[in-house]
Order: C-alpha cells, then sequence, then structure tokens
C-alpha cells in the first residue's frame, strides 16, 4: 500500500482490495498456495482453539493502560504533589522544563491568534518529532485519557450488542477530516479556538489535574453515545485531534506490521479495531506483499497483535530490524 | 404512469447508506453546533472577568490561551482558576476572582507570565508595577469605614474565610492564611495597607478639621487592578472592587 493510500483511506476513502498488478509475485504465490490448500476441519478447530486462549492475552493492552495512566497520573502529581515533572495539561505542558505542544491545540491557537509563537514552534517540534518517532496516534491509545473511558464505554456497548439491547450505527468515515477543515476555518475566521470548548481530551486532561468541572457533561454525552448508539463515535468517527496525529503516524517507523503467511483470515483482528480499515489487508487475498505495514490511521493499540493467535500481526520500528 | 412512479423502492443498502449520511451529517453537525455554542457566553457577559497579570487584550487573549493551566500551578496563593464550560470559549481559560483570592504578587517575578506558553500572559511584562489588570474603585463608599472614621479589629474576612496573603513581617516567603493574622486598627486602611503596590491607594482627610477622623480613598495611576484591596476589605460586601480591564486613560 502506497503512502497516498494509506492517507487517502484516513481521509475516509474505504478501502478496495488491491488491482491485479499491485502484488509482489511472492505474494500472489502466497495466496495461489492458501487457494489449493484449504485448511481442512481439523486445522480449523485447532485455530478456532488458538483463537479462544488469543481471547485471555492482553499484554499491549495491560502495558498501553499503565502507560496511560502513568503519563496522565505524572500531571496530576505534578501540580498536586508538586513532583514538577510535566508541568501542566496535555494541551500544553513543560517536561522537565522543557516546552511541549499537543499538535491540534497548538494548531488551533495559531490559527486563532494568527501569529508564530516561539515557545509553540519550540513545543511543538518536540512533541511532532516525539510522536514521529513513536507511532502518530499512537498519541490517541497510549496518551488520550478519553480514549481509555471510550474503551471501557466499548466493552459496555459490546456486551449490551451481544445482548441485542442496543445496534451499532456507523457514520461516514469522511465526517472526520470535513470536522477538522471546519474547525481549522473555526478557528481562523472567528479568533477562537472553537474546538477546544468540546474537546473530551483537554476538557478530561484539565478535569483530572484542576479538579472536575460541568464540562464533563461532554464527555458524558459522548459516552453515552457511544454505549448505546454508535461503537467508539468520538474516535472512529469525529475527532480532529486523531486526524493530526495520523498524519504524523503516515511516516512513522513505529508500527504494527501484518505478515500473511501464517494469517488463517479469520478476522479477529478486525472485529476488536477501533479502525479496522487499517486491516483491510488481513482480508483473504488482500496482503500485496509478505510484509506490510498498516495504514497512517492505526492507533498502535496493538489489541490486533494481543488477539492474533498466529504472531502475523507484530509490532516493529521499520528500518530498526534491516539495521540490525 | 409516470417514470418515476414505478421506480423500484431503494434498496437495504442504499436505505443504510443514505441513514449513514444522515446520521454522519446530524453528528458532525451537532459536535460543530456544541463547539459554536461556546460564543454565547461571550457575547452576553456583562462584566469582563478579571484576567491573571499579563494578560493581552481579552479577544487575543482567548485567541492565545492554550488552556493548559500552567499558571494554575505556579501560582504561590493559588489565586487562578480556569474556565468552566459555562465560560464557552473561554473554557480552561485563566481568570482570578479576586474577593475569594486576589493576586498579591507574593511570587515576586510574576510567575505566571513566566510560566505563560503562548504569551497570552505577555512576556513584556517583568515587574508588578506595569501589570494592568484592571483598575480599583470605592463601589460603596458608605460602606467604607476609612470614610465613617471607623477601626477595625479582628480578622479582616472572618474565621472561616480560607484566602492567602503574604505578610513580609511574618514570614518573607510563604504566604499565610488572611484568618491568622488578626489586626487592631484605630482607623481601618487595609486596603492601603495590605496593597502590594506603592502609592496605589491612599487616604486623604475628609474636611480641614483635625479632629475629623473620616479618610476619603484615593486611587492614583500606579494602581494596578490586582485586586488585593477587594479581597482584604472588612466589609460585606466589599466597598472596593476592582473594574477588570478597565485602564487609566492617557493624560
Amino acid at each position: 500500500m502506497s503512502l497516498m493510500q494509506s492517507i487517502a483511506i484516513m481521509l475516509g476513502r474505504e478501502p478496495a482490495k488491491p488491482a491485479p498488478e499491485a502484488y509482489s509475485p511472492e505474494a500472489r504465490a502466497l495466496h495461489e498456495e492458501k487457494r489449493a490448500h484449504k485448511a481442512d476441519k481439523a486445522l480449523r478447530d485447532e485455530l478456532h482453539a488458538a483463537l479462544h486462549d488469543a481471547h485471555k492475552v492482553h499484554t499491549w493492552r495491560n502495558r498501553r493502560w499503565i502507560t496511560l495512566l502513568v503519563v496522565n497520573l505524572l500531571f496530576v502529581a505534578s501540580y498536586r504533589f508538586d513532583v514538577q515533572l510535566i508541568e501542566g495539561a496535555l494541551t500544553a505542558s513543560r517536561v522537565i522544563g522543557f516546552h511541549f505542544a499537543d499538535l491540534n491545540s497548538a494548531l488551533q491557537v495559531t490559527l486563532a491568534f494568527k501569529t508564530i509563537l516561539i515557545n509553540l514552534i519550540i513545543g511543538t517540534g518536540t512533541v511532532l518529532l516525539m510522536w514521529l518517532l513513536l507511532g502518530g496516534r499512537s498519541f490517541c491509545s497510549w496518551t488520550c485519557p478519553y480514549h481509555l473511558v471510550a474503551e471501557w464505554a466499548e466493552a459496555l456497548h459490546l456486551k449490551l450488542a451481544a445482548r441485542k439491547l442496543v445496534k451499532d450505527h456507523a457514520l461516514d468515515r469522511r465526517v472526520r477530516t470535513v470536522l477538522w477543515v471546519v474547525f481549522a476555518v473555526l478557528a481562523l475566521g472567528t479568533g477562537y479556538t472553537v474546538y477546544e470548548t468540546i474537546s473530551p481530551t483537554g476538557i478530561l486532561s484539565r478535569a483530572l489535574i484542576y479538579g472536575p468541572g460541568l464540562a464533563l457533561g461532554v464527555v458524558g454525552v459522548l459516552l453515552l453515545l457511544e454505549i448505546f448508539y454508535s461503537r467508539r463515535l468520538w474516535c472512529r468517527y469525529l475527532c480532529p485531534i486523531g486526524l493530526t496525529y495520523g498524519a504524523v503516524g503516515a511516516v512513522s517507523p513505529l508500527r504494527v506490521a501484518y505478515r500473511p503467511a501464517l494469517c488463517h483470515h479469520e478476522g479477529a483482528c478486525r472485529k476488536v479495531c477501533l479502525v479496522p480499515h487499517v486491516l483491510d489487508a488481513t482480508k483473504k487475498g488482500y496482503a500485496t506483499g509478505l510484509h506490510q505495514g498498516l495504514g497512517a490511521d492505526c492507533t498502535r493499540c496493538g489489541l490486533c497483535v494481543d488477539i492474533c493467535p498466529t504472531g502475523s500481526l507484530r509490532f516493529e520500528v521499520k528500518y530498526l530490524d534491516k539495521l540490525l | 404512469m409516470t417514470a418515476a412512479a414505478v421506480r423500484p423502492p431503494p434498496s437495504p443498502v442504499q436505505l443504510e447508506r443514505r441513514r449513514r449520511f444522515l446520521r454522519s451529517v446530524l453528528l458532525g453537525g451537532a459536535a460543530v453546533g456544541a463547539a459554536l455554542a461556546g460564543w454565547i457566553p461571550i457575547a452576553i457577559r456583562a462584566e469582563p472577568r478579571l484576567r491573571p497579570p499579563g494578560a493581552i487584550a481579552e479577544d487575543e487573549f482567548l485567541a492565545s490561551c492554550i488552556k493548559c493551566g500552567q499558571c494554575v500551578q505556579v501560582c504561590p496563593v493559588k489565586a487562578i482558576e480556569l474556565g468552566d464550560i459555562t465560560e464557552g470559549f473561554g473554557i480552561g481559560v485563566p481568570h482570578i476572582d479576586a474577593r475569594a483570592q486576589a493576586c498579591d504578587f507574593s511570587c515576586d517575578a510574576v510567575q505566571c507570565i513566566l510560566a505563560c506558553p503562548t504569551g497570552a500572559l505577555t512576556h513584556a511584562i517583568s515587574k508588578k508595577e506595569e501589570v494592568r489588570m484592571g483598575i480599583a474603585r470605592l463601589a460603596r463608599p458608605d460602606a467604607c469605614l476609612a470614610r465613617q472614621g471607623a477601626g477595625f479589629k479582628g480578622q479582616a474576612r472572618g474565621p472561616s474565610y480560607t484566602g492567602l496573603h503574604r505578610y513580609e513581617k511574618v514570614d518573607r516567603w510563604k504566604p499565610i492564611p488572611v484568618a491568622d493574622h488578626p489586626y487592631d486598627l484605630e482607623l481601618c486602611d487595609l486596603c492601603v495597607r495590605e496593597c502590594p503596590v506603592p502609592e496605589a491607594i491612599r487616604l486623604g482627610p475628609m474636611s480641614d478639621d483635625p479632629a475629623d477622623r473620616r479618610r476619603h480613598v484615593e486611587i492614583t495611576q500606579t494602581c494596578v487592578g490586582c485586586g488585593m484591596c477587594e479581597m482584604i476589605c472588612p466589609v460585606e460586601p466589599a466597598a472596593i472592587v476592582i473594574d477588570a480591564r478597565a485602564q487609566w486613560r492617557p493624560a
């Protein structure tokens, strides 16, 4: 998958089966082989059993939750107990004295204020470099406090959906791209950081650090919508911050890579994924190579890595394995 | 029958596509609408907020503030609070409720300005005398104890008041609760006594009669509008208040 395709899919285009000429000869041979040797029943049963065990693996999820909690608690502790490691909130902070600025918040401020601020340049530069190395939307799944509560709401939604009490209502993914542009234009046009008024990331981060307020109502409404109406509504279809970091993730070397050789195309990874369009290559006959990264929109949350019983999905640092 | 009348009903796939489009427009529109509703509190607010030292013009302040609260964190008397969603676009933007806890510059070096990452609190200011938050005004002259020639004895704001103030003679470095520092004054001059800016408030005689203890309160152009006088004023509600954002007209 080319970089342009990966970005187009992130912006909202639905992924399609690759054109015949897109496949590498090795991938084509692999697909031929898999078609010729359909897995027999014994193998399929074995796989289902393995999948059942895989459901109990939460290695990456646990690492991620711990990281997310530690980062957010460091913000809280820095203020409450005067530890001074990370002062400020997720929108902007000083990490042991160094300026950090959230890319989306810095963008909104710059568009609204129409001034280049040296501290913001330093802060966004540092953060850009950091997330460039760490995977872009890994900001979402490894740092954003809303992501964590949304995961819990999602678990509830899935339980209710399994009992047919609620139904997932999908949205058109292009709406996020539209919102990103609308909020950028509004900041530029009105001179206010309009998006920050409802940003659940900023609201939750400040509520944790400075104490709760009425603004948590925004978070409450979103979670209710996600439990009863649309699975992962905010992170999946609406949040402009996700798109900002996704753009960084498009070229990040830290990624989840897919190797189709051992894959049985059961689709368990796509079922747990926040952004299943990045896992289109895991459909039978869709992989164009023997080793490819997932798309820009991938949040590097590792749920697919945890659930894959064959090890076909793994974290990797691009270029690094070639060096070693 | 026309061609339109015999058009087959939409397939389930088409229906779902239409519904999905409608949902996307409605929910996306709701998100933008909710965010834009943040303009309403800005538009209907009659009195401007008292902003921390160094705050640039209000519109630019709201635009440039990145809503991180670093100013809140460095303030030794915890004077600065962040706006809730009821402030609309001012959510997460710092303000000071001077009556509850004023800025008394006990940090000495305008720490909030140094902490601000965007210059919403302008770095052009480095001394408290340069600050222009507003101007003090004797809003209720009849209630002013000095104008009545009255003294004051006891805790300025009562025993349950939790506000802090740095009393240089008590502890040069650490602010203490106002409630821990009772007064015994023959003539109430609390606003003058605790004002952190030299000569910002003066008391002057009300008449030529030397026996007349009454004093009128004069606010001079060195007043920076920090709100310490409003905080310490012992009458309820305060006789002296800050007109936030007010500026002296150039002479």
